[in-house]
């Protein structure tokens, strides 16, 4: 089977999942954004690299949060940025989502980035779109959010530079997650050797462990000696019903407590992709912590997403 | 008109015959095989066909293949389907109520059977509703929608959660004799599934439908069925455990019956690959263990036949992310090269494997067809085991173009159909 996302030279063309990505393509976007990590901290922060480029974020499901830092990202590297967010209502007008994207490549975009949430919308515009085009895949439904997953792996890496001598687990709604599931695969490819999920059965998928995880339900098990936590959002929906009991039931048995914290090595971090629910996944105690990296999670997003739209640029069929 | 087809390789399971001998057809009728019968010395054939390196079977029958008519001419017609029929060497299907409206009035079936019998292309046998509007909550007039032409009662893919009243429609149709088809899955565990809820559903990010969604309703249809003693048709079976659910059933000696769908004689959940649309299929394509399972059911006889499935797709439906295309697949064109290209595979003898595409179904619908006796109706394929040809657009006589099977190969090319003695397809 052809991996989509990548060209006849095995260049990276449209990021849309990890999964399937070779290691050194990982490492070269992850050295790239090392480089892109210091253009925030000059005094002019921009680089030319997409001049006269468009790149059009389209979001089929409202994120403030993560089109705005794709939408910084865009414009430290000079290009010029669309943003279009369209709302259910036009859709359920009956034009597809292949309707509007003709619609953008009649205005020349470059470059797209798109959310969805349905699982396979990105691919859906890749395979759709003319070879010049790139799509970069901010979020389809649960199945991948790649630059949030390489996010996080440049973020551990940062902090914890051995990554094939650590123990990773990840907590809480894995079913549904799209975060997750690029963690995990950004995690197995780049050589961790033991990734850990943990949640409640609801909240897991079926046969999870072929994904080359370590599967645990109780939590105390599962944070024993590992060097990253991994937090993940709980949807409010999801919180009183057939999945759960409980938002507090959830907080008692899946919450990162500090005591529960203790379990894991001292020195381990401790990450969110955001928005956080405090008190629900995660302890204020544990979240504003000495532990916590998850604002400089932020803060490396926009170097990972510079990385992958300059690196995508550059490779073109 | 009088047809001679002559050198042909004929292979007819019923009446146990494979071996090179002609045919003779007059009056829409099998006359003669193997030679001209004694009072007709004169034969003069108007067409001879020569079928030499051919293998001349009974027209095929097919289990379940969706017209889309009435109410769905967007996506196919009555027209288009049963060219796409006759192209596939089908000369008789069973198509299920789901149209719109619901084939639930005797009205619209003598509607259809008219219309179908006008084209005179395949026929047409309708599946009635087996509950109004496939609501799930009143019976349908059996007895009268018999009358008008339909030969089992069917609810098509709706969910029938009320087992109070599938109990009632299987009390009323066991009152009758008539067949009751399901396709088991239970509606609440499959709600909002679009994918075998394991690892491509795990990798993916698609919901989830379990193989306990087909067994928990299987126990259910055939409890029921020990219960009422209603004869029931299980229709497109996907796993290992229901499977196994029905050996144990007959061999405590339930008399029930099964198909299942050709694409899931061949495919598995990771053909889905990276969101492939052609893959969405009901039931889903589930693991390699199910389809082996699946296969070594055929081989077994636990399986009794193997239908298309046909459901043909406009190409705009499947164009949209996985879960919001439409399920299905189209299948009419391909039930006999995909059957054969199974037999081939599981080292299956041309007969046996035939014998699920023509004489078994037939006997599932109690029809007189798919055997070529004698003063049988002249519903024949003549067909190239050997010819390969390319699964694409303009290859496909359906108007749904959608199969996951698109661009490949596939031996066993149709020369001819016949159809009542008359010839509706030459290739």
């Amino acid at each position: 089977m052809n991996n989509p996302q990548l060209t006849k030279n095995g260049e990276l063309k449209h990021l849309l999942s990890i999964e399937g990505l070779p290691r050194a393509i990982l490492n070269h976007i992850l050295d790239t954004a090392e480089s892109f990590v210091g253009v925030a901290e000059r005094e002019v922060k921009k680089v030319p690299l997409l001049r006269g480029k468009t790149v059009c974020n389209i979001f089929f499901e409202n994120s403030t949060r993560t089109r705005t830092t794709f939408e910084i990202a865009a414009k430290r590297l000079s290009a010029d940025v669309i943003n279009l967010n369209v709302n259910t209502s036009s859709q359920s007008k009956g034009e597809t989502i292949l309707d509007t994207v003709d619609n953008l490549i009649a205005m020349h975009a470059d470059m797209f980035v798109v959310r969805h949430s349905q699982s396979g919308a990105a691919h859906l515009i890749a395979r759709h779109v003319a070879p010049h085009i790139h799509v970069i895949n901010a979020g389809d439904g649960r199945h991948a959010h790649p630059t949030q997953g390489l996010l996080d792996v440049f973020t551990i890496r940062r902090y914890k530079p051995e990554m094939h001598n650590l123990r990773v687990a990840i907590v809480g709604d894995v079913l549904h997650s799209r975060v997750a599931r690029s963690e995990i695969h950004a995690l197995t490819t780049l050589g961790v050797p033991e990734v850990r999920v943990i949640g409640p059965q609801t909240l897991l998928p079926q046969d999870v462990e072929r994904l080359g995880v370590q599967v645990y339900h109780d939590m105390r098990a599962g944070l024993k000696d590992v060097d990253v936590v991994m937090m993940l959002r709980l949807q409010n929906e999801r919180m009183n019903g057939a999945l759960l009991p409980s938002a507090q039931e959830y907080f008692k048995c899946f919450g990162l407590t500090p005591e529960k914290l203790a379990l894991a090595r001292p020195d381990a971090i401790v990450m969110h992709p955001g928005p956080m629910n405090r008190g629900v996944e995660i302890d204020s105690a544990v979240a504003d912590g000495a532990q916590s990296v998850i604002l400089p999670q932020v803060t490396y997003g926009i170097a990972v997403r510079m990385a992958v739209m300059s690196i995508l640029a550059g490779n073109t069929e | 008109m009088k047809i001679h087809i002559k050198n042909g390789r004929l292979i007819d399971p019923r009446n146990g015959i494979d071996a090179v001998r002609d045919i003779f057809i007059a009056a829409g009728k099998v006359v003669g095989i193997g030679g001209v019968p004694a009072d007709m010395a004169d034969f003069h054939a108007s067409q001879t066909m020569d079928a030499t390196g051919h293998i001349v079977c009974p027209g095929l029958v097919d289990l379940s293949a969706r017209l889309r008519e009435p109410g769905f001419e967007y996506k196919a017609t009555l027209e288009s389907e049963l060219r796409a029929a006759a192209a596939g060497g089908v000369t008789s299907l069973a198509c299920p109520p789901d149209t719109d409206p619901v084939l639930d009035e005797p009205g619209l079936v003598e509607m259809l059977k008219h219309r179908a019998k006008l084209l005179n292309l395949a026929h047409v046998y309708p599946l009635g509703a087996l509950t109004r509007q496939l609501e799930g909550r009143n019976l349908t007039e059996m007895c009268e929608l018999t009358d008008a032409g339909c030969v089992g009662f069917s609810h098509g893919d709706a969910a029938l959660t009320d087992t109070l009243v599938l109990r009632r429609a299987m009390q009323y149709a066991a009152t009758f004799g008539f067949t009751v088809w399901l396709r088991p899955e239970d509606a609440y565990l499959a709600k909002n599934g679009v994918a075998h809820d394991g690892e491509v559903a795990a990798r993916l990010g698609l919901a989830g439908i379990p193989a306990s969604a087909e067994t928990i309703a299987l126990g259910t249809i055939l409890t029921l069925a020990r219960e009422t003693g209603a004869r029931v048709h299980l229709c497109r079976l996907s796993t290992r455990d229901g499977l196994e659910m029905v050996r144990q059933a007959r061999s405590q000696g339930l008399v029930v019956s099964c198909d299942i769908a050709v694409n899931h004689l061949h495919l598995t959940e990771h053909d889905i690959g990276f969101f492939d649309a052609h893959c969405h299929l009901r039931p889903p394509l589930r693991t390699q263990r199910d389809r082996d399972a699946l296969r070594q059911g055929l081989a077994d006889g636990t399986v009794d036949a193997i239908c298309s499935d046909h459901t043909p797709v406009d190409d705009d439906a499947k164009l949209a992310p996985f879960a919001e295309s439409e399920p299905g697949a189209t299948g009419l064109e391909l039930l006999l090269p995909l059957t054969l290209k199974w037999a081939q595979e599981a080292g299956a003898s041309l007969p046996d494997a035939l014998a699920r595409i023509t004489s078994e179904p037939a006997g599932l619908l109690g029809i007189d067809a798919g055997h070529l006796t004698v003063g049988a109706a002249a519903d024949l394929c003549i067909f190239d085991p050997e010819q390969y040809w390319k699964v694409e657009h303009k290859s496909l006589q359906s108007q749904g173009k959608n199969t996951p099977f698109l661009g490949l190969e596939l031996a066993g090319k149709v020369r001819w159909t016949l159809v009542g003695g008359h010839v509706v397809h030459q290739a």
